[in-house]
């Protein structure tokens, strides 16, 4: 079945499945709450303090920045990459493939495409609630602009639907668990260096700057550390059309492989 | 379903191939309300294949399925609305609770908020498993999870249930309590589909049986009906036949099966197969025998292992 199609098969059902999510993480909320509240708090110590010894300032657009306020808006474009990913890498593929949870959705009124459609969204939802914490600790910290960073929070939805995507294809694609090495060595490492995360892209070789301008990362990066920063400008919306149209293009191409693997 | 709708189920010349593996080789069938059916077959016989593109799991390649008059292809939603299915593996949610499987699950169905739990507690009272309501599945024991899963698929109050392999794996006590159960239901006019390999769940269960092989409909019909046009109504089973034994069965053009090391003769009502065999022919390594469907079973799908 073509991809395009299958979206008539989502219906508003989906929210069902992103309320069982919703149930299951609530069960465990502390310790879900836990890994953002402290995980932004050991990257700041580390290269906040640590590093910033070394590296001092940092030029960005012109304006000398202090290497914490650099790198403050990356933790969260990072955040929202990690918790879409992961969520919909591994937690889908247990769901899927040892919980046996969506066959047993799939003898319900759902549709294979509710199901997914559920998963991504939930995956973008991890992505709002991670970002929200990591966002409170940078602030607390006063490395943002505001009222500017609000516009993080829509950015890490939009950026969860469009890591979870990605996550989702992988998930329909990979024969085992184990595999999913194989895409966070080849796709998730090489963005959380090389996309203007931790230094400018402008330090890179041209040809390498081109590349890292591809990674969707890269223009996650970008948006953060604007809102961050407070400078809002029109050619940002290269960048969110950029992710958005990934996730427009990339959500059938999930629905697709994932009715091949459920569907037979 | 209107009123004039006569079957529950009707598949018409139903096929399922995988690649070139031709699963379900075009069967028919249909299920009346109110009814049991039963598919019966040795593994790889295409049971399971069969029972999941009626509960709209699997695409079927060619044919026809309706189910209360409506069209798989096209109604699938409204259908999968009506139906109660146990699947073969427990795919109970083990990150829920007992109670919080049954309330996800109706809330899939979009059963209303608080209609939930009156009915989920009212289903946990008939699995008699309203004490463990709290705890974790994974504590359940194997005949637990089965009827757990049974009340699971009655969430939605549905109008037919379709079981894969109902019992299997669990022990006698076990597999009675599902029985009752299922029984009760039946008296309340449920429509049960189910496959199995036990043939005294089939014959205690279903009204009428479907026993297939190779992706075929070998024969249908009720149990004692095919207990008697398959295997007549005595049996006598012969270990290591001597010439006498074989000369009368010939004589007599009995029915028969010659194995191994072992005869079984096949006899009717009126041709009074257990005095002619006698104390002459029966006396150590001999069973006189009522005919059973397992006779009906193994006659027609013969006895050479499948896996």
């Amino acid at each position: 079945m073509n991809g395009m199609l299958q979206i008539a098969n989502i219906s508003w059902r989906f929210i069902r499945v992103w309320n069982r999510n919703m149930l299951v993480y609530r069960r465990i909320w502390f310790v879900n709450l836990l890994v953002p509240l402290f995980e932004p708090l050991l990257y700041l110590a580390a290269f906040g303090v640590g590093l910033s010894a070394l590296v001092g300032r940092v030029q960005y657009h012109g304006e000398e920045i202090s290497y914490i306020v650099f790198i403050a808006p990356a933790l969260l474009a990072i955040t929202m990459m990690y918790n879409s990913f992961f969520e919909n890498t591994y937690a889908s593929f247990v769901r899927m493939y040892y919980q046996k949870t969506f066959d047993a959705m799939l003898a319900t009124p759902l549709s294979m495409e509710d199901i997914i459609a559920g998963e991504i969204a939930w995956g973008a939802t991890k992505s709002v609630i991670a970002t929200t914490i990591v966002l409170a600790v940078v602030s607390f910290f006063r490395l943002v602009y505001y009222p500017h960073a609000l516009l993080i929070l829509p950015l890490s939805f939009l950026g969860g639907l469009a890591f979870g995507t990605i996550g989702m294809i992988f998930t329909g694609l990979v024969p085992s668990i184990e595999m999913f090495n194989l895409p966070i060595f080849l796709f998730i490492t090489p963005m959380f260096l090389f996309s203007g995360t931790f230094f400018p892209i402008s330090a890179l070789p041209g040809w390498a700057q081109t590349l890292s301008s591809a990674l969707p990362l890269t223009h996650l990066v970008n948006l953060c550390r604007a809102f961050c920063l407070g400078e809002i400008t029109p050619d940002l919306t290269w960048s969110i059309a950029y992710i958005t149209i990934m996730f427009v293009l990339l959500f059938p191409i999930a629905l697709m492989v994932m009715r091949k693997k459920l569907i037979n | 379903m209107t009123e004039k709708e006569p079957y529950i189920i009707h598949a018409r010349d139903l096929r399922k191939k995988f690649g070139s593996f031709t699963a379900v080789d075009g069967i028919s069938f249909h299920l009346v309300p109110g009814e049991c059916l039963g598919l019966l077959g040795p593994n790889g016989a295409g049971k399971t294949s069969t029972i999941r593109m009626v509960y709209g799991f699997s695409p079927m390649t060619s044919g026809h399925l309706d189910l209360f008059g409506l069209d798989m292809n096209t109604n699938w939603r409204q259908i999968k609305s009506r139906i109660g299915v146990c699947q073969q593996e427990n795919n109970l949610d083990p990150d829920l609770s007992v109670l919080q499987n049954l309330e996800v699950f109706a809330r899939y169905f979009n059963i209303a908020r608080k209609e939930i739990r009156d009915r989920s507690i009212q289903l946990l009272k008939f699995i008699a498993l309203e004490n463990r309501k709290d705890d974790k599945v994974t504590s359940l024991s194997g005949g637990m999870m089965r009827r757990l899963v049974l009340a699971r698929a009655l969430i939605n109050n549905p109008e037919l249930l379709v079981m894969d392999e109902p019992t299997s794996g669990l022990d006698p006590q076990a597999r009675h309590q599902v029985w009752e159960r299922l029984e009760l239901l039946q008296e309340n006019g449920l429509s049960i589909l189910l496959t199995t390999h036990y043939m005294d769940e089939a014959s205690r269960l279903c009204e009428r049986l479907i026993i297939m092989d190779h992706g075929k409909v070998l024969v249908e019909g009720r149990p004692d009906d095919l207990v008697r046009s398959y295997a007549g109504e005595h049996v006598v089973e012969i270990v290591n036949p001597g010439r006498e034994v074989k000369e009368l069965v010939d004589a007599h053009d009995f029915v028969h099966d010659t194995l191994d090391h072992r005869m079984i003769i096949y006899g009717r009502e009126t041709d009074g197969l257990f005095d002619l065999i006698g104390d002459k022919f029966c006396r150590q390594g001999c069973i006189k025998r009522l005919a059973t469907l397992e006779d009906v079973f193994l006659r027609l799908t013969g006895r050479e292992l499948r896996e």
